[in-house]
């Protein structure tokens, strides 16, 4: 009982982005992920990029709110790992039946589609962001990404007063919303 | 204008910010105008969009510095402890049937000088603990013997001046920095300053054909930082990229960018690539970095005809002097090199603050 309540905290703890509970998950998993990507082809790199990928999807799964995790952490990590290494393998034309060492996994191949397709928008939206230059990119990473206020950013980037930022970071928006939908629109 | 107050209205809208009169005219206003209501679930969608976007950078960013904390407290490794045990051995046996001119050389006698070549031993640690010197220098150069030590002399210019020091940045927290082997050129030990401190330092591997070196902070004054904001680019760069420096031409750091103008340096030598931009001598031994904050080279700075050329050497070869290190010498097989940045995004500014705590001026010393 008392490992199931620790689970959700370590859940929790993840969901809210929180470095203790991700080093938990990283402490309990990295090694033997690592392991297993070695022993099938992998690098030291591979092991690294597929283990935060997994915790990045665990990530978004807990987002939801209709999430329901029906096995361990462990077993969820193992699993989503297996299927993105087999994806990454057949991709690059490696792809081999034989998978050694690993240990019962569930079926995630839904999971894995999803976090991939996420994926796929975070890229296009690096991607715009990229295209519509400075200072507009870090305008728009300060206020989103790390969170600054309008006071904060007017100072760094040298804007008279804060309003004049906001304006402006309204600009940069409508640019990057423009950009971003183009892509966006074309793959639909 | 006209767009920026109706996304502005729109935001207000969304974070409940109205008051309920304006509110129910909004609401009205969507009603009656499909452009209105068309733009207030498209903008939901994006802010949705970003807000996720940013929360994944966020907790990438995060997984970046768990990972390289757990790396620097041993927790986990990136080391060669999972590769088959066999390999290592024959791999060993290979380069140590080819081990011509592993030499090694102590205390005050010049490392490059042309009879350096004269001192031949296995490249292993015992020997160099024989020489029962206080500072060890190992050259080896195990890959790259035979024909090639002509050019280990020769590369070196004849009439270079003597230089009192240089730059040289962090490659691993635990106090591994890179720099070029030509400042420490006769030097028996080096010291490095970052920020008005003075840090002993061990001269751990001196490649001179590529020009590089690897020393290790080796005083109990220096606490490692949490981790390096840079990575080092596996990748070749373009032609055209902008890139800049940080450096030590005074006692002061300086900054200095410019761009990526051929892939190949002095005489097509593909070791290096050529950069436009005004260096100088003390500049040496600085991290090439690109936009993204990624270490693409080495400054060497060398060519002293043409204005405003400078060399660099390729980031790849960081890694393979790593691993030539760790194939020398068994004591630092926790050496980590990542090639992740997590500067990335910032501008050039921020990226600065970040940089210049892990760049420091080193002084040689006879």
């Amino acid at each position: 009982m008392k490992s199931e309540v620790n689970e959700q905290a370590l859940l929790k703890g993840l969901a809210e982005n929180d470095t203790k509970a991700i080093e938990v998950i990283y402490k309990e998993n990295f090694s033997i992920i690592q392991s297993y990507i070695i022993n099938n082809n992998g690098s030291y790199d591979d092991a690294r990029d597929i283990f935060q990928e997994a915790i990045i999807a665990l990530y978004e799964k807990v987002q939801s709110s209709s999430f329901v995790l029906t096995c361990k952490i462990n077993t969820y990590v193992y699993s989503v790992c297996k299927r993105l290494w087999l994806k990454r393998l057949q991709q690059i034309g490696k792809y081999s039946n034989q998978i050694e060492g690993f240990e019962e996994t569930i079926p995630v191949e839904e999971d894995v589609d999803d976090y991939e397709k996420k994926n796929a928008d975070f890229t296009m939206m690096e991607k715009a962001l990229h295209s519509i230059g400075e200072p507009c990119k870090s305008l728009l990473e300060g206020f989103y990404i790390k969170q600054m206020g309008m006071q904060e950013l007017a100072k760094q980037f040298g804007y008279t007063n804060a309003d004049n930022a906001k304006t402006q970071k309204y600009k940069c928006l409508m640019r990057l919303k423009k950009i971003f939908f183009i892509q966006y629109n074309k793959i639909d | 204008m006209d767009e920026i107050i109706l996304i502005q209205t729109i935001e207000r809208y969304l974070e409940g910010k109205m008051t309920p009169q304006e509110k129910v005219f909004f609401e009205e206003q969507r009603k009656n105008f499909p452009e209105i209501d068309q733009k207030v679930v498209e903008h939901t969608m994006f802010l949705h969009q970003i807000e996720d976007f940013a929360a994944n950078q966020r907790l990438k960013h995060n997984l970046h510095n768990i990972h390289n904390q757990l790396l620097n407290q041993g927790i986990i490794t990136e080391g060669g402890n999972l590769t088959p045990k066999t390999k290592v051995v024959h791999l060993w046996n290979k380069y140590r049937k080819v081990t011509a001119i592993a030499a090694v050389v102590g205390g005050a006698i010049a490392l490059m000088i042309s009879g350096l070549v004269a001192f031949f031993a296995p490249a292993n640690k015992q020997a160099i603990q024989e020489l029962g010197q206080e500072v060890e220098k190992l050259k080896q150069g195990q890959r790259y013997q035979g024909n090639k030590i002509n050019e280990v002399v020769s590369k070196i210019p004849k009439d270079a001046e003597v230089r009192g020091g240089g730059t040289g940045f962090l490659i691993d927290t635990k106090g591994y920095i890179i720099t070029n082997a030509h400042i420490l050129k006769g030097a028996s030990s080096a010291n490095v300053y970052n920020a008005g401190k003075e840090f002993k330092t061990k001269i751990l591997f001196v490649d001179a054909e590529r020009d590089l070196a690897v020393l290790k902070i080796d005083d109990k004054d220096y606490t490692p930082m949490k981790s390096l904001p840079y990575g080092v680019s596996k990748q070749g760069s373009n032609l055209g990229e902008e890139v800049f420096t940080l450096g030590y031409p005074k006692n002061e750091i300086v900054y200095n960018m410019g761009y990526l103008s051929a892939k190949t340096g002095y005489s097509g030598d593909t070791l290096t690539c050529q950069i436009q931009m005004s260096a100088n001598p003390g500049n040496s031994g600085g991290p090439l970095l690109n936009n993204k904050g990624e270490v693409i080279g080495v400054i060497s700075t060398r060519e002293r005809q043409a204005e405003g050329v400078t060399f660099a050497i390729t980031g790849k070869y960081i890694y393979k002097l790593v691993s030539d290190l760790k194939k020398a010498n068994q004591e630092h097989q926790n050496i980590k090199v990542s090639n992740h940045s997590s500067i990335k995004g910032m501008d050039r500014v921020n990226q600065i603050k970040e940089i210049e705590d892990c760049v420091f001026l080193i002084k040689a010393y006879n």
